[in-house]
C-alpha cells in the first residue's frame, strides 16, 4: 500500500503535477467518495417527492453553471445570454426527441453540440469585442434567440411550445423523479469531473491565460480567437445538456422560461458560488434554487394564513433580496461561497491553533 | 406619404425618448467608465419620486421637480458611498455585476412599495408648447423632451469640455492609475458622477413618465432599450445617444410598419450586433485601438 497524503506543514511541492492535483491529500479523496456515496446511495431514498424535485432542479442547473463558470469565470469572457442557450438546449432535446425521433440516450448529446454550435455562433462577436461590448453583445443574442424561439413557429410550436414525452433510458422509464434523479446526478457527476479536469489540461491554462492578460497570452502563442470560441462552444455545449434534461424533466417547454431573468440568475449563482472555481458554482446554484424556494413557500404560506394582499406586496421582495444577496457577496465575499468554504474547512484543520 | 409621415414621426419621437434616457447611462460611463445595468430602474426611482411628491404629497410642480432633483442626487452620493465605493480597483465584471444586483434590488423594492401599476402625473405641462406643423400635431410633451435634450447636449458638452471636474472625470474614465497619480480625487469624482448620473436619470424619468405613463417594468425594460442607443452613437458621446436614440427609434417604427410587428421589439437587438461587428465604438464614440 503507497502512503496516505496529508497536509505537509510548508509548501513541498516539486513537480507541476503536484501543483496541480485535485485531491491534495487522501482525505480530499475520501470525502468525494463518502459524497459519492451519499448522493448516489443515500439521498435519493430518503428524499421526500418534493425534495427531489428541489435537488433535481439544482442538478440541472449546476451543470448549466459549471459551463458559465468555464466561459466566465476561467477565460474571462462576460456572458449575458447563458439562459437563452439552456433554451437552445431544451428546444432543440425536444425537437430532435418529438420531431426527429431519437432515443434519450442521443438527444442529450446531441442537444449539447447543437447549443454548442450555437454559442460558438454567438461567440463570434468576441472576436472584435472585450468586456462590456462582448457583455452588449450576448444581451442582444439572449433577445435575438428569445424571439426566434417564440416566433419560428413550425419548428419550436411559438407561444405553445413543445410537449416532450417520457424519456427512456435501457427500456427502463424515467418518469418518476427518482429514476430521473439518477441520471441527472449521473451526468451531473461526469461533466464536473470533466470540468475539472479541463481546466489543468493545456486548454484549461489556455483559458486561464486569456481571462489575465489576453495580448500576452497572444504573445505566449496561443491562438486567442480560436480558444475563445472554444470556451464559448464548452459553456454552450454544458448549457445544451442541462437544456434537453430540463425539458424532459418538465415535459413541456414553452419559450417563458428561457428570459433574461433566467442569465442574470445563472451569472448569480456562478458569482455567489465564486467565479473561476468549479464546485463553487455548484454552491452558488444550491444556494440560488434553494432561496428560490425558500422565499416561494414564504409566499405560499402567507397565502394560506389568509394574508393573500400582503403575500402579492412580499411578491417583489424575491427579487429584492437576490439583488441584495449578488451585492452583499461581491462587496463582502467576491470569491463566493468556494472562498467561505475554504476558510472554515481550514479553520476546522487548524484548530485549536488557527491564527 | 401619409402612412410613411406618420411613421417618420412617430419614430423621431421615440427616439427622442430613448435618446433622452440614454443620457443618464452615458454621463456614467464618460464619467467612470461603468456599464450601468441599473440604469432603467435609476429612471424609475426618479419617476416615482416625482410621482410622490408631486401628485400624492401634492406640492406645487417646479418644487417638487427641484426636490425631486434634490433627492435623485443625494441618493446618488449614497448609493455610491454604500455600494461602488467598496469596488473601486476592483474587476470590471465585479462592477457590472454590482450595478446589475443593484439594479434588481431597487426594482423589487420599487415594485413593493408601488406595485406593478401604471401610474400618470397630473397635467402641468402648458399646451402653448403644442406644435403645428403644416397639418401634423407635435404633442407639447414631445416638446419638452426635444428641449430638455438639447438642453443636457449644451450644459454637459460644455460641462465635460471647459468645468474642471468634468475633465477630472474624463480623466478618471481614460485611465483611473495614471488620474490617481496626477492628484485627480478619484473617489469624490467617481461619487459626484453617480450623483450626476442619478439626477439624469431622474429629469429622463420623469419626461419619460409624463409621455408614457410610469410603470416599473417599462421603465426598467427601456434601461435595456438604451445600449443599442449608446452603441450606435459611441459609449461615451451625448450627442451620439441623441442621434443613435433617433435612428434606433426610426428602425423600430419602420420595422413595425412596413415588416412585421413583432420583429419590432428585436431589431434594435439585431442591430446592435451588426454595429458591434462594424464598428464597435459607434458613430461619434472614442476609438480606442486595440486589437487582439
Amino acid at each position: 500500500m503507497r502512503r496516505l497524503h496529508f497536509h505537509p506543514c510548508g509548501n513541498y511541492r516539486e513537480s507541476y503535477e503536484e501543483e496541480l492535483a485535485i485531491f491534495e491529500t487522501d482525505f480530499g479523496r475520501l470525502w468525494v467518495l463518502i459524497g459519492l456515496v451519499l448522493l448516489f446511495g443515500v439521498i435519493p431514498w430518503v428524499s421526500s417527492q418534493y425534495m427531489l424535485y428541489v435537488l433535481n432542479t439544482i442538478g440541472i442547473y449546476a451543470i448549466s453553471a459549471v459551463g458559465l463558470n468555464i466561459l466566465i469565470g476561467y477565460t474571462g469572457q462576460i456572458s449575458l445570454g447563458h439562459g437563452a442557450f439552456f433554451g437552445v438546449g431544451a428546444y432543440a432535446g425536444a425537437i430532435l426527441a418529438q420531431r426527429v425521433g431519437l432515443p434519450f440516450i442521443l438527444v442529450v448529446p446531441a442537444a449539447g453540440l447543437v447549443t454548442a454550435a450555437v454559442g460558438i455562433v454567438f461567440g463570434l462577436p468576441s472576436a472584435r469585442l472585450k468586456h462590456l461590448y462582448l457583455l452588449i453583445a450576448t444581451l442582444a443574442g439572449q433577445f435575438i434567440i428569445e424571439y426566434v424561439l417564440l416566433e419560428w413557429e413550425s419548428l419550436t410550436g411559438g407561444p405553445n411550445g413543445i410537449i416532450v414525452g417520457g424519456a427512456t433510458l435501457f427500456g427502463i422509464d424515467l418518469g418518476n423523479d427518482r429514476a430521473f434523479y439518477f441520471v441527472i446526478f449521473i451526468l451531473f457527476a461526469f461533466l464536473t469531473w470533466t470540468g475539472v479536469n479541463l481546466i489543468r489540461t493545456r486548454y484549461g491554462r489556455a483559458f486561464i491565460a486569456i481571462r489575465d492578460n489576453d495580448r500576452a497570452a497572444e504573445g505566449m502563442g496561443i491562438p486567442v480567437f480560436p480558444y475563445k470560441l472554444l470556451s464559448f462552444g464548452i459553456s454552450s455545449f454544458y448549457a445544451g445538456v442541462a437544456g434537453s434534461l430540463y425539458a424532459y424533466y418538465m415535459m413541456s417547454i414553452t419559450p417563458e422560461p428561457f428570459n433574461l431573468w433566467l442569465s442574470i440568475e445563472f451569472i448569480a449563482m456562478i458569482i455567489i458560488g465564486g467565479l473561476g472555481n468549479v464546485p463553487g458554482s455548484v454552491f452558488g446554484t444550491v444556494f440560488i434554487v434553494a432561496l428560490n424556494e425558500v422565499l416561494s413557500h414564504v409566499t405560499e404560506y402567507l397565502m394560506n394564513v389568509g394574508a393573500t394582499g400582503m403575500a402579492i406586496t412580499m411578491a417583489p421582495l424575491r427579487e429584492f433580496v437576490f439583488g441584495l444577496a449578488i451585492v452583499l457577496f461581491i462587496i463582502f465575499e467576491p470569491k463566493g461561497i468556494a472562498e467561505v468554504w475554504r476558510i472554515i474547512r481550514s479553520s476546522f484543520r487548524l484548530w485549536p491553533f488557527s491564527y | 406619404m401619409e402612412f410613411f409621415l406618420q411613421l417618420l414621426i412617430n419614430g423621431v419621437s421615440l427616439g427622442f425618448l430613448y435618446a433622452l434616457s440614454a443620457l443618464g447611462f452615458v454621463m456614467i460611463f464618460k464619467s467612470s467608465s461603468v456599464l450601468n445595468l441599473a440604469h432603467g430602474e435609476l429612471l424609475a426611482i426618479g419617476a416615482f419620486l416625482f410621482l410622490l411628491l408631486s401628485a400624492w404629497a401634492g406640492l406645487p410642480i417646479v418644487v417638487a421637480f427641484v426636490l425631486t432633483l434634490v433627492g435623485t442626487f443625494s441618493l446618488g452620493f449614497v448609493v455610491e458611498r454604500l455600494f461602488l465605493r467598496p469596488l473601486i480597483g476592483e474587476n470590471l465584471i465585479e462592477v457590472i455585476m454590482m450595478t446589475l444586483g443593484l439594479g434588481i434590488m431597487f426594482k423589487g423594492l420599487l415594485l413593493f412599495i408601488f406595485g406593478g401599476d401604471i401610474h400618470s402625473y397630473p397635467r402641468f405641462l402648458p399646451e402653448s408648447l403644442t406644435l403645428q406643423l403644416g397639418n401634423v400635431q407635435i404633442p407639447s410633451v414631445n416638446v419638452a423632451a426635444f428641449i430638455v435634450g438639447i438642453l443636457f447636449l449644451i450644459v454637459f458638452g460644455f460641462f465635460f469640455k471647459y468645468s474642471n471636474q468634468g475633465i477630472y472625470m474624463r480623466s478618471v474614465a481614460d485611465n483611473q492609475p495614471a488620474a490617481l497619480s496626477l492628484g485627480v480625487h478619484v473617489r469624490r469624482v467617481f461619487a459626484l458622477s453617480w450623483a450626476i448620473a442619478f439626477l439624469v436619470a431622474a429629469m429622463s424619468g420623469i419626461v419619460l413618465g409624463i409621455i408614457n405613463g410610469i410603470n416599473v417594468h417599462e421603465l426598467s425594460a427601456i434601461g435595456l432599450k438604451v445600449f443599442p442607443v449608446v452603441i450606435l452613437g459611441g459609449l461615451d458621446s451625448i450627442g451620439g445617444a441623441i442621434l443613435g436614440g433617433v435612428i434606433i427609434g426610426l428602425l423600430e417604427t419602420f420595422t413595425g410598419g412596413y415588416i412585421s410587428t413583432s420583429l419590432r421589439e428585436v431589431v434594435p437587438y439585431i442591430a446592435l450586433v451588426i454595429i458591434l461587428m462594424v464598428k464597435p465604438y459607434g458613430l461619434f464614440g472614442l476609438v480606442e485601438i486595440e486589437r487582439v
